[in-house]
């Protein structure tokens, strides 16, 4: 079997996957990292979206040895260490979803919240228009998506306001 | 799983296995295997193959990886292939923008695949390498049917040829915003200043892709190209001979007489912007 080197949230896996695992089953199953959902079985809604060397991709549509020899971000590694945090830890992007009412069941918030950091890392300031063409990728059935534009707008103006780019990959290791 | 860092090395993997398949940024690929489309025992990932990499931009040409995402079109030719750049920024997600390669695009030869009608109103030609060596094959011949594409064993794309062209472009497709569902017209149209020439390419709408000559002879015959002006009716007659020129898919996707339209309205308004530009 292959191996993998690949850091996730700032810790390094050496690691042995079978060849057709998906890469959102290795984060989910093998190191329990349940934060990044699975929507679908059609590579459409998003949900399973985690930064890949800073980039938004569907761990659903990548093999786990396609990650070999890259950095990985998901939903739980944002606020930097492991796990969730306490809320005045975590990123401004899952304050401003909380705040604004950026969802309601939450099951999309994992993978949106994921490319809404791949936006804003590209484009600080973008227009309503920019947010909906960096979230076109991911779906919600509940919000109507006006909520999640206000939220990523709230969020990138204290992004902004704090100086920080959006970037956010790795944590400490 | 192979995961090659040479050309040399990939073909070899190929070679020694038929049953080896080269792997993109597996947005189609992943997706034909989850849904059980598609059954792959030895998959060869290209991502780390030197040798599809970058964007050369040359005098004459402009010489592309196939390795090129959907991301980096839209980043790395903006500039000089405005119609490939817009045919970038028009897939409908920004996960398989990162993801989706131009060599991937090539070989799933989709019926609603976005860069063979660009490359064909470019007039790319596409650089093959496999075990006899490499070769360049004009993009018109890459695909013989849906999902056929001509390569032999072994084979795999490794760069694009385009040659520049001075002078406006466009691509336009139905579908432009919510572009995750899949097209079912798309028109790539190159006003070549310096050869004085209209090329075309209509993808989404028939099997395969095609350039309507006689819509573009007409077109370069109507067509003052010492002041770029033309008689305001000649994009609507182009329009409606671009889509008489064959006839038009009929499928769940949409009726041959709604892509007829479609294809007419494109490719008016597509000539319309290039002249204006
Ligand atoms: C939400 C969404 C929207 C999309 N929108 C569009 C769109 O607007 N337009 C469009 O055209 N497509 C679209 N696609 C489809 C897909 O993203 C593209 O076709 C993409 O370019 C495929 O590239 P890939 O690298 O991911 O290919 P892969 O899935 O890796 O491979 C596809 C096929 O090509 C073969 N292959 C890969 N690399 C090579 C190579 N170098 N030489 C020869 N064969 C090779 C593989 O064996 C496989 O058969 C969309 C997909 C999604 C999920
Ligand atoms: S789980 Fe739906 S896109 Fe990945
Ligand atoms: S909040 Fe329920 S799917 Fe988005």
């Amino acid at each position: 079997m292959p191996d993998i080197d690949v850091r996730i949230n700032g810790i390094r896996y050496q690691d042995h996957v079978e060849p057709r695992l998906l890469l959102v089953h290795y984060l989910r199953d093998r190191l329990g990292l349940t934060g990044t959902n699975v929507g679908c079985d059609t590579s459409n809604c998003g949900a399973c979206t985690v930064l890949v060397d800073g980039t938004g991709a569907k761990s659903c549509t990548m093999l786990a040895v396609q990650a070999d020899g890259t950095e990985i971000t998901t939903i739980q590694g944002l606020a930097g260490g492991e796990g969730a945090g306490a809320p005045e830890d975590w990123h401004p992007l899952q304050k401003a979803f909380n705040a604004e009412h950026g969802l309601q069941c939450g099951y999309c918030t994992p993978g949106m919240i994921m490319s809404s950091v791949d936006l804003l890392q590209r484009n600080p300031d973008p227009t309503e228009d920019e947010i909906r063409h960096g979230l076109e990728g991911n779906l919600c059935r509940c919000t109507g998506y006006q909520n999640i534009v206000k939220a990523v707008q709230a969020a990138a103006g204290e992004l902004r306001a704090a100086g920080a780019p959006g970037a956010v990959v790795g944590g400490q290791s | 799983m192979s995961r090659p860092r040479g050309l040399a090395e990939a073909i070899d993997v190929l070679r020694a296995d038929p049953a080896a398949v080269p792997l993109g940024g597996g947005t189609d690929l992943l997706v034909a295997l989850r849904a059980g489309e598609r059954s792959v025992r030895h998959v060869v990932a290209l991502r780390r193959v030197e040798e599809l990499a970058g964007v050369t931009t040359g005098p004459d040409a402009v010489d592309l990886g196939a390795g090129l995402t959907w991301a980096g079109m839209e980043a790395q030719v903006g500039a000089t292939l405005p119609a490939l750049a817009a045919a970038a920024r028009a897939v409908g997600s920004p996960q398989a923008r990162n993801a989706g390669t131009l060599g991937g695009n090539l070989g799933s030869a989709a019926i609603t695949g976005s860069t063979l009608p660009v490359l064909l109103a470019l007039d790319a030609g596409v650089e093959v390498a496999g075990p006899a060596g490499t070769r360049t094959v004009p993009a018109g011949d890459l695909v013989r049917g849906p999902g056929d594409v001509a390569l032999h064993a072994g084979e795999i794309v490794t760069r694009v040829r385009i040659p520049r062209a001075r002078g406006p472009q466009q691509f336009l497709k139905v579908g432009q915003r919510g572009s995750v569902i899949t097209a079912v017209a798309q028109v790539a149209l190159v006003l070549d200043l310096g050869a004085r020439r209209v090329r075309c390419g209509v993808g989404a709408a028939t099997p395969v892709a095609f350039r309507p000559r006689a819509a573009e002879r007409a077109a370069e015959a109507a067509i003052d190209w010492d002041a770029v002006t033309a008689d305001p009716d000649l994009p609507r007659r182009f329009g409606a001979l671009v889509a008489a020129d064959r006839p038009p898919l009929d499928d769940l996707r949409a009726s041959a007489a709604y892509r007829r339209h479609a294809v007419a309205v494109l490719a008016e308004r597509a000539l319309a912007r290039a002249l204006a530009a």
